[in-house]
């Protein structure tokens, strides 16, 4: 009996890292080819397409610059109410209210991506059927549901953080007559600044890499460069959905590949940033 | 007068008070985000229930141009492809667990968990475009029938979605056994495999459970792998190569082509039974774990 389990967790290890090795092979062995300038900017001039002076048709630059501007505005709202719900779940919530919320949170964290693009989708239908007639789905409404969807990863962190620090460093601030906040802001946050940051970047990856919400919320195949929040808008991984089923030509289908490396390698860059600044931070406190 | 003290004295009370309900704020929000979330797919769907299109939307035909929105074959086909998912992902999962925890070499331990680390951060729509071009054309050659995009070929992605979901719970449970329970059992003489077979794994019971409860969850959710590989054929698939739709890629697929608004309610219905099962999943693992030897302490300690 236990030489059937030895052998099936050496199959199991074996399988699961060949598939995912021959998947990642794959995927270089057909799209390291397409990785150039063209990728990016097609025939459009690069220093002109970089500034979006003027628009490209067969390049990915939209995508990009729709997923980074979608980020950006997705974690300006998320980072705030993330780390803000997180503190105060670790320092100042207690009793019934607190198991609730972190019940809710939890909640929000497991809902699929499709049903937050849903939610905001009929928001939409709402809002046209109330005040704003004209309502459509765009970068602000896409950005608004990824930010709900990646604020649980940021409340988690930053609520582990600050509650697995020592009680010797949560002293400190008192001992030298602190206030709570004071306390809060210059002793417990910065102790855990390196547990936020490695949040920060795990919800920035998840932002990028979500297909489900930015479907129902705004995404379009051929909207150029973002023209503002209000505005459909490119994004990766759309694109690389979008490319799977739509390609007509082995252009096509090569930009598919290249744009696929990309986004592989902005999460596979994050991660590996929030590993290394998770595994300086063990180093600082053991 | 008032001493300066007590000035600043008040002036930093207040200013406490103030960023305490600043923070309080921000939680209301976040929590109150999956309230709000509930009560938009209620009221959308509320009309199945008040005009009596409740028989209409749950039943078996969706052919939304002679005005028939049944979901019933879509919910079918989101629990077919998460079964069958599970069915492969986790007897791998719990393989991999074994391995890293005492079947295969030490030295190998810490980088497979650092490639289920890593495959955790793979977007999924990589996963499915590779997919795509490589396990369909494997498919639909290997069987000479259909397309290749299949239940198949959609079950097996998503195995490999899933499995790192699974592995981490797991792996976080086994490391929970305390070393004394460990060292106790190798100073019985039991072998790395032995130990896993008659003291970890039984002890991590529960662990084991809620590992394929949140597989199952994770499966159900996703939304891409099904849409890019399932063929999404609302039908109820007879084989592995039948096409299969599931709810995630049905609410997906209506609104991205269709504009019957007519159709809109039965995609909230869909919502709140994808709400209500993740719901149902998280309070199952909840409940199975707050019982589990490892989260309350007891002996293991």
């Amino acid at each position: 009996m236990d030489k059937v389990l030895v052998s099936f967790s050496w199959a199991a290890a074996i399988s699961v890292s060949v598939v995912v090795c021959i998947f990642l092979g794959f995927l270089v062995y057909r799209g390291a080819g397409a990785l150039n300038g063209a990728l990016f900017f097609g025939d459009t001039p690069t220093w002109q397409a970089f500034l979006g002076r003027l628009p490209v048709w067969d390049g990915i630059w939209p995508a990009c610059v729709g997923t980074l501007s979608l980020v950006l505005l997705s974690c300006s709202f998320a980072v705030p109410l993330g780390i803000a719900s997180g503190i105060y779940l670790a320092e100042y919530a207690s009793g019934r209210w607190k198991t609730l919320s972190v019940l809710a949170v939890d909640l929000l964290a497991g809902l699929p991506s499709i049903v937050m693009g849903l939610f905001g989708f009929a928001l939409i239908l709402l809002l046209r059927k109330t005040i704003l007639t004209t309502a459509n789905t765009c970068l602000l409404l896409s950005a608004v549901c990824i930010a709900l969807l990646v604020a649980p990863y940021l409340i988690r962190t930053t609520q582990t953080a600050l509650e697995s620090l020592d009680e010797p460093v949560r002293l400190v601030g008192p001992s030298h007559g602190f206030t709570h906040w004071q306390n809060v802001a210059h002793v417990l946050l910065p102790a855990a600044g390196r547990g936020l940051l490695s949040g920060v970047i795990l919800a920035v990856g998840r932002a990028a890499e979500d297909t489900a919400v930015i479907l129902l919320t705004g995404v379009v195949a051929n909207a150029g460069m973002p023209q503002g929040i209000s505005g459909k808008f490119e994004a990766l991984p759309f694109t690389i959905y979008y490319l799977a089923a739509e390609h007509r030509t082995p252009e096509d289908l090569q930009r598919g590949f290249g744009a696929a490396i990309v986004l592989l390698c902005l999460t596979g860059l994050l991660f590996l940033a929030a590993q290394l600044i998770r595994r300086s931070l063990g180093r600082a406190w053991s | 007068m008032v001493p300066a003290e007590h000035l600043i004295a008040g002036k930093r009370a207040g200013r406490e008070r103030l960023i305490r309900a600043l923070l309080l704020c921000a939680t209301v929000v976040s929590s109150g985000a999956i309230l709000a979330i509930f009560l938009f797919l209620v009221y959308f769907s509320a009309s199945i229930f008040l005009e009596g299109q409740f028989t209409e939307v749950f039943s078996w035909q969706w052919m939304p141009i002679q005005k028939q929105y049944g979901i019933l074959s879509v919910m079918v086909g989101s629990i077919a492809l998460s079964a069958t998912t599970m069915l492969v992902a986790y007897p791998f999962g719990l393989g991999l667990c074994c391995f890293v925890h005492g079947a295969g070499p030490p030295r190998l331990a810490r980088p497979l968990m650092g490639l289920v680390h890593f495959m955790t951060s793979v977007p999924t729509v990589v996963y499915g475009f590779v997919s795509v071009f490589l396990l369909v054309p494997l498919v639909r050659s290997s069987f000479e029938e259909g397309t290749g995009f299949s239940w198949l070929a959609a079950s097996l992605t998503l195995s490999i979605l899933v499995l790192p979901t699974i592995v981490l719970l797991i792996h976080t449970q086994m490391d929970q056994v305390s070393p004394g329970v460990r060292l106790a059992s190798k100073a019985l003489g039991l072998s790395p495999a032995q130990e896993l077979l008659h003291v970890v794994l039984p002890l991590c019971s529960r662990g084991l459970a809620a590992g394929a409860v949140l597989g199952f969850g994770r499966a159900v959710g996703d939304t891409i792998i099904a849409l890019m590989l399932a063929g999404n054929a609302a039908q109820i698939p007879h084989s592995l190569l039948d096409s299969i739709r599931v709810l995630t890629a049905h609410i997906a697929l209506v609104l991205a082509t269709d504009v019957h608004s007519a159709a809109y309610h039965s995609l909230f219905a869909c919502g709140l039974i994808l709400f209500a099962m993740t719901a149902g999943v998280n309070l199952a693992i909840r409940a199975i774990l707050a019982r589990s030897p490892s989260g309350t302490g007891g002996f293991l300690e």
